[in-house]
C-alpha cells in the first residue's frame, strides 16, 4: 500500500510538473513567436505589456478568460465545445511518452524520467495525432458555417495525408532502435543521434510534422486571406483559447519527438538532461517560427502533390534502404 | 471485485451505451463521434487485456483514419437528417433477424467454450516484437491476401479517380 | 537533380533574407512616444478660427451645417447690434463626425477648420459633444491673413455694403426687380 501511495504521489507530482512546464511554455512560445516574427519583419513585436512585453502572454491569457464565450445559434453545441478540448487535450497527452531524462535514485528508490514508459510509445503518439484530426474537422463542422467547414475539410484531409509520411519516416528509426518504446528508442542514441544515419527521414519527419501542427506554410485549414480564420473562426475568449494551446503544445511535442527521434532525446554533454532536452525543442520551435517568417503558404493541390508524390514514396524508399543496410 | 474489473465494467457500458447511441442517432456527424467513442473503449479494453499494440492499432486505424474519412464524406456531401424512420420496414425485418440470430449464437458460444476463457482479465502482455513475429511466421498467408486484396482496391481506386481526358475535353467543347 | 538544386537555393536565399533582417533596426514608430508630425492639411479634429482681429469668424450661414453628410454639426444663428451676424451656439457631435472636411470647404468665412490632431477620441460618448467654447481657438488656424468682412458683408467707415473688393451689390430681397 504505502509503495501504491508512494507511486501515486510520484506520478502526480510528475504529471503537475510537466503540466505547469507545457503551459507555461506554450505561453512564451506565443510571446517567443511574436517577437520573434517581429524582428523577422523588421518591427518590435510586443514591447508594452512589461519589459520587452514578457507579461503579453498573461495580458492575453486574462483577456481570452474575460471575453465572452460566444456559441452561434446554428451551431451544434455539444460538438462545438467538445471541439477545442480534443485538440488541447490529445497535443497535451502525447508528452507522456516523452522520456526527459536518465531514471533519477531518490530515497531509495528509482524514478524513471518519463510519466509513462508503454512499450507502443511511438504507436500512442500516432494514436493520439489522429485522434487530434476530429478537434479540427468536428469545430469546423459544428460552426455550421461555410468557411469553418472548408477549414475542417481542409485540415481534416490534410492531416490524414502527412500522417502517413510522418508515421513512414519513423519505420527506419524504430528498425535501428528495435522498440517503440520512446526511452528505448532514446537509449539507442546514447552514442549517435539518428539524424546522422537518418537525414531524409528527419526531413521528410520535420516536414510532416509541421503540416501535422498546421503551421506555415502547411496552415490552409486557417489560411486567413481565403477562409478568414478557418476551422476556428467561430470561437471566442477561452474556446479559441484552446485551440491556440494545442498548436504551441503541438509546436512542443513535435520538437520534442524531433529531439527524441533523431536529436538524440535528453543526450548531451555538460548540462542536465532535462535542459538539453528543452534546449531542442526551443531550438525546433524557434525554426518552425523562422519558416514561418520566411515561407509563403503552399496551394492545396501543391500540398497534396507534395505529401502523396514526394514525401511517402521518399519515406517508402528509405525504409527499404535502411532495411537493406540491417541486412548487411 | 478487484479494480480491473471495476475499469472492465465501466468501459463495457461505455462501449455498450456508446454502440447504441450510435446506431439510433439521426444526425451521421453525432453517429460518427459516438462510434469513435466506441472504438476508443474498445482500444482501452484492449489495453486493459495486455495488448497494447493492438488498442494503438485500433485507434490509429479505426478511430483516426476511418472515422476520418466517413466523418470527411459526410461533410463533403450536403447530408439532411430524414423526417421519418431510416429505412422501411422490409429492410429492418431482415436486419433485425440477423441481429438476433448473432446475439444468439455469440451468447452460445460464450457460454459453451471452455470455462478458462471465462476469466477474462488475466493480464498478459504481449510486446509488438512478439506479436508481429507471430504474426508474419504463422499467419503470412492470410497477410499476403490480405495485402493483395488492397492491393486490388488500389488499383480500383485510380482508376476510378482517373482524370478521363477524353470526356473532359468533349465537356469543354461542349461549353 | 538541377530542379531541387535551385529550390534547396531559393530556401536557402529565403531563409537568409529573413535572417539578415533578424540584425536590422525596425522600423516601427512607436506611436505614445513619437508622433509623426502630420502634414498641415490633414483632416482630423475641428476648431473654429478667429480673423486676424480677434473677432469670430464664423456668421452662422448654416452651410457647413447642411452639407455636413452625417448631419454632426448644429448651430442657432443670431445677430450683434451692427448686423453682423454670429453663432449663438455651435455644436459639433465627434462621435458622428467622419472628417470628411467638406464643411471646411463649404465655409465662406474659413471660420470652420480641421486640423491634423487626431488623438482627441474619449471613453465617454457623450463628451465627444464639443460646444462653442471647446470648439473656438486664439488664431486663425491655415489661413492667417484672411478676414471675410474686408471683402464683404457690412458697411464700414471706407465702403458701404457691394462696394468691397470683387463685391457684387446687395440683393434687393424685397423686390423681384434686378
Amino acid at each position: 500500500m504505502v509503495t501504491w501511495i508512494a507511486g501515486m504521489l510520484m506520478l502526480t507530482v510528475k504529471l503537475s510538473l510537466v503540466l505547469g512546464v507545457l503551459l507555461f511554455l506554450a505561453a512564451y512560445l506565443v510571446w517567443a513567436e511574436r517577437k520573434f516574427l517581429g524582428r523577422l519583419q523588421v518591427r518590435y513585436g510586443p514591447n508594452r505589456a512589461g519589459k520587452f512585453g514578457l507579461l503579453q502572454p498573461i495580458a492575453d491569457s486574462i483577456k481570452m478568460i474575460t471575453k465572452e464565450d460566444i456559441v452561434p445559434t446554428a451551431a451544434d453545441p455539444v460538438l462545438f465545445m467538445l471541439a477545442p478540448a480534443v485538440v488541447a487535450i490529445t497535443a497535451l497527452l502525447m508528452f507522456a511518452v516523452v522520456p526527459f531524462g536518465p531514471a533519477v535514485v531518490l530515497w531509495g528508490r528509482e524514478i524513471p524520467m518519463v510519466i509513462t514508459d508503454i512499450n507502443v510509445g511511438l504507436l500512442y503518439v500516432f494514436a493520439l495525432s489522429s485522434l487530434g484530426v476530429y478537434g479540427v474537422a468536428l469545430g469546423g463542422w459544428a460552426s455550421n458555417s461555410k468557411f469553418a467547414l472548408l477549414g475542417g475539410i481542409r485540415g481534416a484531409a490534410q492531416m490524414i495525408s502527412y500522417e502517413l509520411s510522418l508515421g513512414l519516416s519513423l519505420v527506419p528509426v524504430v528498425m535501428m532502435a528495435r522498440s517503440f518504446s520512446l526511452v528505448d528508442i532514446v537509449a539507442a542514441q546514447a552514442d549517435y543521434p539518428f539524424i546522422i544515419f537518418q537525414p531524409v527521414a528527419f526531413i521528410i519527419f520535420f516536414i510532416s510534422a509541421v503540416a501535422e501542427s498546421k503551421r506555415i506554410p502547411f496552415d490552409l485549414p486557417e489560411a486567413e486571406n481565403e477562409l478568414g480564420a478557418g476551422f476556428h473562426m467561430e470561437y471566442s475568449g477561452m474556446r479559441f483559447g484552446l485551440f491556440f494551446i494545442g498548436e504551441y503544445v503541438h509546436m512542443q511535442v513535435f520538437g520534442a519527438l524531433l529531439a527524441v527521434f533523431f536529436l538524440g532525446g535528453w543526450h548531451g554533454p555538460l548540462l542536465p538532461p532535462v535542459i538539453w532536452l528543452l534546449i531542442k525543442i526551443i531550438v525546433i520551435s524557434l525554426f518552425m517560427i523562422w519558416m514561418r517568417g520566411t515561407l509563403p503558404r503552399l496551394r492545396y493541390d501543391q500540398l497534396m502533390t507534395f505529401g502523396w508524390k514526394v514525401l511517402i514514396p521518399a519515406a517508402l524508399v528509405n525504409i527499404v534502404v535502411t532495411g537493406a543496410f540491417i541486412l548487411i | 471485485m478487484t479494480f480491473y474489473t471495476i475499469l472492465f465494467y465501466i468501459l463495457a457500458a461505455l462501449i455498450i451505451v456508446t454502440t447504441g447511441l450510435a446506431i439510433t442517432r439521426r444526425n451521421m456527424v453525432h453517429t460518427i463521434v459516438y462510434l469513435v467513442f466506441s472504438f476508443f473503449g474498445s482500444a482501452m479494453l484492449f489495453y486493459l487485456l495486455g495488448a497494447p499494440l493492438l488498442a494503438a492499432l485500433e485507434v490509429i486505424i479505426y478511430a483516426g483514419a476511418i472515422m476520418i474519412l466517413f466523418l470527411f464524406i459526410i461533410m463533403m456531401l450536403k447530408e439532411e437528417a430524414p423526417e421519418s424512420r431510416l429505412f422501411p420496414f422490409r429492410q429492418w425485418l431482415p436486419a433485425t433477424l440477423l441481429g438476433f440470430a448473432y446475439l444468439v449464437l455469440g451468447s452460445l458460444l460464450v457460454v459453451s467454450a471452455d470455462p478458462e476463457t471465462g476469466e477474462p482479465l488475466q493480464i498478459a502482455t504481449a510486446s509488438p516484437a512478439m506479436f508481429g513475429e507471430y504474426l508474419f511466421r504463422t499467419h503470412w498467408l492470410a497477410i499476403e491476401i490480405a495485402s493483395l486484396l488492397l492491393l486490388i482496391a488500389l488499383v480500383g481506386a485510380l482508376r476510378l479517380g482517373r482524370f478521363d481526358e477524353s470526356e473532359s475535353r468533349k465537356a469543354e467543347d461542349a461549353s | 537533380m538541377t530542379d531541387v538544386l535551385e529550390s534547396v537555393k531559393a530556401l536557402a536565399d529565403g531563409f537568409a533574407t529573413t535572417f539578415k533582417h533578424l540584425f536590422r533596426k525596425p522600423i516601427t514608430e512607436e506611436y505614445p512616444e513619437y508622433k509623426r508630425p502630420l502634414p498641415v492639411r490633414s483632416r482630423a479634429r475641428i476648431i473654429l478660427t478667429r480673423d486676424p482681429n480677434g473677432d469670430e469668424r464664423c456668421v452662422a450661414c448654416y452651410l457647413c451645417s447642411a452639407v455636413c453628410p452625417v448631419s454632426c454639426i448644429s448651430m442657432q444663428s443670431t445677430e450683434r447690434s451692427n448686423g453682423r451676424r454670429y453663432a449663438a451656439w455651435f455644436r459639433i457631435n465627434f462621435g458622428r463626425c467622419i472628417y470628411c472636411g467638406l464643411c471646411e470647404e463649404a465655409c465662406p468665412t474659413s471660420a470652420i477648420q480641421l486640423t491634423p490632431n487626431f488623438d482627441h477620441c474619449k471613453r465617454e460618448i457623450l463628451s465627444m459633444v464639443y460646444e462653442k467654447e471647446d470648439l473656438l481657438v486664439d488664431h486663425c488656424g491655415k489661413d492667417p491673413d484672411y478676414n471675410f468682412y474686408r471683402h464683404a458683408g457690412i458697411s464700414t467707415a471706407k465702403r458701404d455694403k457691394g462696394e468691397h473688393i470683387n463685391e457684387f451689390k446687395p440683393v434687393r430681397v424685397k423686390s423681384n426687380l434686378p
